[in-house]
């Protein structure tokens, strides 16, 4: 295997959205060799998609903003398992961040003074709770991921950062000491399999909404980082945590964003009435998602739901009228035009919750130090390796993230990584190079696929595990079904270790990447499916009928998955925020 | 039943590009012309196309559906399919990799000639840079590219010169810097466009307006650009 | 920047404004020369000669004689540089135009001009 071709860099990015093109930039500026390696060319990446917003206390819609008040939102919207330290440093740094974008050409919207225009989004509120609903939301109009990633691949433009664009990673190179020191990627256009040796190994590759049938994710969505980091043996933090949106378009799975309730938006049952009232009497439609998308699947559940089969609710706009619409919202008039062939001017959209976004993720500490747990539980960063935005788990969401934070993750931490590695750098790292058999065991997975020589095909396999975890590790989730969902994976994933990849060209081919991504979307499943199965609560996101209750004597800790054993451990949540008292625990309200 | 025709080339295997026919079961309903492709690579595993995001905002899967360039994802067959029949070739003009998947170089490299980025080398304020929403307002219809290059692929102009004349799309992102209020660096942009022909090579033939599928309007930028290059050299 | 020496005005923009202007000059004189012949319908070399023989119908033709070069030529160097890639045959089809036009243009203000 020594034939490979080997390319060495500082630091390898590994994902060319917010998080990985901020910490490039960072990098960048730097003077690292640094490179980005991306499956899709980078202002393709699922952060494009991102529409309401990027929520930070910059204090401009209200002056008095602060960034506590921020914080505190965060740590209750993610029902208290989500680190104090981090939710700080996150909510802190944020404005610094966001004032960064916009020196860097991000076209947000604008108040009439001038400044960055906030909107209200669900969750946020004034003086810890106390003040009634915030506006806290930056937006350019409702395409706010998309004006950032194209600000952040321009930049990084301007800094001359090294791009491989159209590369697949496949999996990661540990040298003899476990240390991360490479990955193995392939040139997609010609197939030409390189490895890639770097003293930063960062895991930016974003979620996996794609382990599930009905996601507002990019197609590009299945997890790759996660697998990669899964089958190296790293463990996984709070996999259980998957939030679903409330506002998918119904059929379509497109994403129809929180901004439309901030702007005054929403829901109604099929009787026409705003039954957020009755879930969240305060903060009605923006209750945190958990509990909207809860709200919305109580109310089909007992036959209030709209349309023929009575098995989504809908999202009335109608009456903000048209100019807010055009001003505000653009974007979405044109998604429900296309996808529900709805004009919100004039009619409600119907929407349902959708997967959206994976709480969980590969345990990292502020700088992006990616981390695994010892033999006596204590944790133990993991060399080369480094992880941020949503492949992260920082963990800034806990179970379950705040509407506008996923951006505002990306760059603070995609930042933070950058800055940490450059001293790192600075400082000087060395690791024992990788051996012959040490590559050999990276390849093992695509050797698999490129020696196989029938057996079932990728799609059909696909298929099933998305209708696996749809049916079983929903938005309401109860033990026996998810042990049948748990077997049925398992038996899945034998499935898939003999299943055939038919063309085995070089060129672009498309096919070998689906199967290598198959891969990948069978590691997050498991990890999932095994979290929630063991995660004997209900909390944030993750909800059980059997166990209705949170249980803060039990599970006030993040899960952690350990894929050798597949075995679902505890890590402790951090209550220790360095310069504002501790959020204790309250039971969480609306 | 649908009938599709679809461009097809692998250079490992084929001399030459040759179109190949599918029959899709569309059970009749008005589907995007992705969720063909899908159907169609289920049936040919070795189909290469690119797409990411399908809901019309990562730019991926243009390509040309029946003689016009448009976004597969956003694209349902009511709209494109002529007596039964979907034509499906590679964006026009640049060089075919594989099957519907071209190399995107050339229009990468006009965009990054632009200097696609804020320049402002007055040091940052504490906070945001200060923009009224008028000054704001003249970058709608600008910033919303997607670089998916329908535009460029259909232009002529760019067709016969790819590797001089900027195309619509590295023009549109061209002015969306020379109109931000905060970009300081007007003079040396437009310095890079006076020639004859990264900018005027423009025949105001209006295919990028017509082809656009957010809708931009290419041609008026390139008009704007004119008015101030005119404004500035005279 | 893409550099240019065969193209009329060496920028882009002198090259566009130079085009709209002989076309406007053009339009004018052909607008001119269309009404004439309207409004003389039994038109006899006499007369006609008569026109081109005042001072100010010679100056106005040569003005449209020099905006036509400049318009062919602009025009015309933009097709070459569109359809003809191989340099050898596009700075021949440049150099053989040049010199037609070259010589259109002399000839045109013999006949003005001339005895």
């Amino acid at each position: 295997m020594s034939n490979l071709r080997s390319l060495s860099f500082d630091a390898i990015i590994i994902g060319g959205g917010g998080a990985g093109l901020r910490a490039a930039l960072e990098l960048a500026k730097s003077g690292k060799k640094t490179a980005v390696l991306s499956k899709v060319f980078p202002t393709r990446s699922h952060t494009v998609s991102a529409q309401g917003g990027i929520t930070c206390a910059i204090a401009s819609a209200d002056p008095n903003d602060d960034w506590r008040w921020h914080m505190y939102d965060t740590v209750k919207g993610g029902d208290y398992i989500a680190d104090q330290d981090a939710a700080e440093y996150m909510c802190s740094e944020g404005p610094k961040a966001v004032f960064e974008l916009e020196h860097m050409g991000l076209p947000f919207s604008r108040f009439d003074n001038g400044r960055i225009y906030q909107r209200p989004f669900g969750g946020q509120s004034k003086d810890f709770g106390a003040g009634g609903q915030a506006a806290r939301t930056c937006a350019a109009a409702d395409r706010t991921g998309h004006a950032l990633l194209h600000t952040l691949y321009q930049n990084n433009l301007k800094n001359n950062t090294t791009f491989l664009n159209e590369w697949y990673a496949v999996d990661l190179v540990k040298n003899a000491n476990g240390d991360v020191v490479g990955c193995i990627a392939m040139d997609i256009e010609t197939g030409e399999v390189v490895h890639v040796k770097s003293k930063a190994t960062v895991l930016a590759t974003g979620g996996a909404g794609r382990i599930y049938a009905s996601t507002t994710n990019a197609l590009i969505n299945t997890g790759d980082g996660i697998g990669m980091a899964l089958r190296a043996g790293f463990p996984m933090q709070d996999m259980e945590m998957w939030q679903f949106h409330p506002t998918g378009i119904y059929g379509a799975g497109t994403l129809v964003t929180e901004g439309c309730r901030g702007e005054g938006g929403y829901l109604i049952n099929k009787d026409g009435e705003r039954f957020m009232e009755r879930y969240a009497p305060n903060a009605k439609d923006l209750a945190g998602r958990d509990v909207v998308a809860r709200s919305m699947v109580m109310e089909i559940l007992e036959g209030r739901g709209c349309g023929e089969n009575g098995d989504h609710v809908f999202l009335k706009l109608d009456h903000l009228g048209e100019e807010v619409l055009g001003k505000r919202l653009p974007g979405i008039v044109e998604l429900s035009k296309t996808f529900a062939h709805v004009d919100p001017a004039k009619e409600p959209i119907p929407v349902v919750p959708t997967c959206h976004y994976m709480m969980g993720g590969i345990p990292t500490n502020v700088h992006g130090q990616a981390i695994m747990q010892d033999a006596d539980g204590n944790d133990q960063i993991i060399n080369g390796l480094f992880a941020c935005g949503e492949a992260a788990c920082v963990s800034v969401h806990g179970a379950n993230r705040l509407g506008g934070n996923s951006l505002l993750d990306l760059v603070v931490f995609g930042r933070a990584a950058g800055m940490f590695i450059e001293g790192a750098l600075n400082e000087g790292i060395e690791y024992l190079d990788a051996s012959e058999s040490d590559v050999e065991s990276a390849m093992k997975r695509m050797t698999r696929w490129n020696e196989s020589e029938g057996g079932e095909t990728v799609p059909e396999l696909k298929r099933e595990l998305q209708g696996i975890m749809q049916n079983s590790f929903g938005v309401f989730r109860e033990e026996e079904n998810m042990q049948k969902g748990v077997k049925q994976l398992a038996e899945l994933r034998e499935r898939i270790a003999k299943a055939h990849l038919p063309d085995k060209s070089n060129a672009f081919n498309t096919a070998r990447v689906e199967a290598l991504e198959l891969d990948n979307l069978m590691e997050v499943a498991e990890a999932t499916a095994i979290a929630a199965l063991e995660r004997k609560e209900s909390r944030g996101a993750h909800s059980r009928y059997d166990y209705p209750d949170r249980d803060d004597v039990n599970w006030l800790k993040h899960s952690l998955y350990f894929p050798a054993e597949k075995k679902l451990g505890k890590r402790d949540v951090n209550f220790a925020p360095k310069t504002v008292d501790t959020f204790e625990p309250k039971v969480r309200t609306y | 039943m649908l009938q599709v025709s679809i461009y097809r080339y692998n250079p490992e295997t084929d001399s030459a590009p040759y179109m190949q026919e599918f029959q899709v079961d569309t059970q009749g309903r008005d589907i995007m012309v992705l969720d063909v492709l899908h159907m169609m690579k289920e049936q040919d595993n070795g189909l290469a196309y690119r797409r990411s995001c399908r809901e019309g905002v990562c730019g991926s899967d243009g390509m040309n559906m029946n003689g016009k360039n448009g976004l597969a994802c956003i694209t349902p067959l009511s709209e494109v399919v002529k007596n039964g029949k979907l034509v499906l070739r590679p964006l026009p003009g640049l060089p075919v990799i594989r099957d519907l998947v071209v190399d995107m170089g050339l229009f990468y490299k006009q965009y990054e000639r632009i200097q696609p980025y804020l320049q402002n080398d007055t040091p940052a304020p504490a906070i945001e840079r200060l923009q009224s929403p008028e000054d704001r307002d003249k970058l709608d219809g600008l910033y919303e590219c997607i670089l998916c290059a329908c535009c460029s692929t259909s232009c002529p102009s760019f067709w016969w010169n790819p590797d001089k004349f900027v195309g619509p799309a590295g023009l549109l992102q061209s002015y969306r810097f020379l109109a931000d209020s905060r970009d300081e660096a007007t003079r040396e942009r437009l310095a890079e466009l006076e020639d004859p022909f990264s900018v005027f090579r423009c025949r105001g033939i209006m295919n990028c307006v017509a082809v656009c599928p957010k809708g931009l309007n290419p041609t008026r930028a390139i008009g704007k650009i004119r008015e101030m290059l005119l404004a500035n050299a005279t | 920047m893409v550099t240019n020496i065969t193209n009329l005005g060496r920028s882009g923009l002198s090259d566009w404004l130079i085009q709209r202007v002989s076309a406007v000059i053009l339009a004018v004189y052909t607008l001119f020369i269309v009404l004439y012949l309207l409004f003389n319908p039994g038109l006899d070399y006499a007369t006609w000669s008569g026109l081109f023989a005042q001072t100010w119908m010679r100056i106005f033709s040569l003005l449209a004689f020099v905006s036509l070069a400049a318009h062919a030529w602009v025009g015309l160097w933009t097709v070459t540089t569109d359809y003809l890639k191989p340099t050898g045959i596009r700075v021949g089809a440049q150099t053989v135009i040049i010199l037609a036009i070259f010589v259109f243009l002399v000839w045109g203000i013999q006949i003005l001009w001339g005895a």
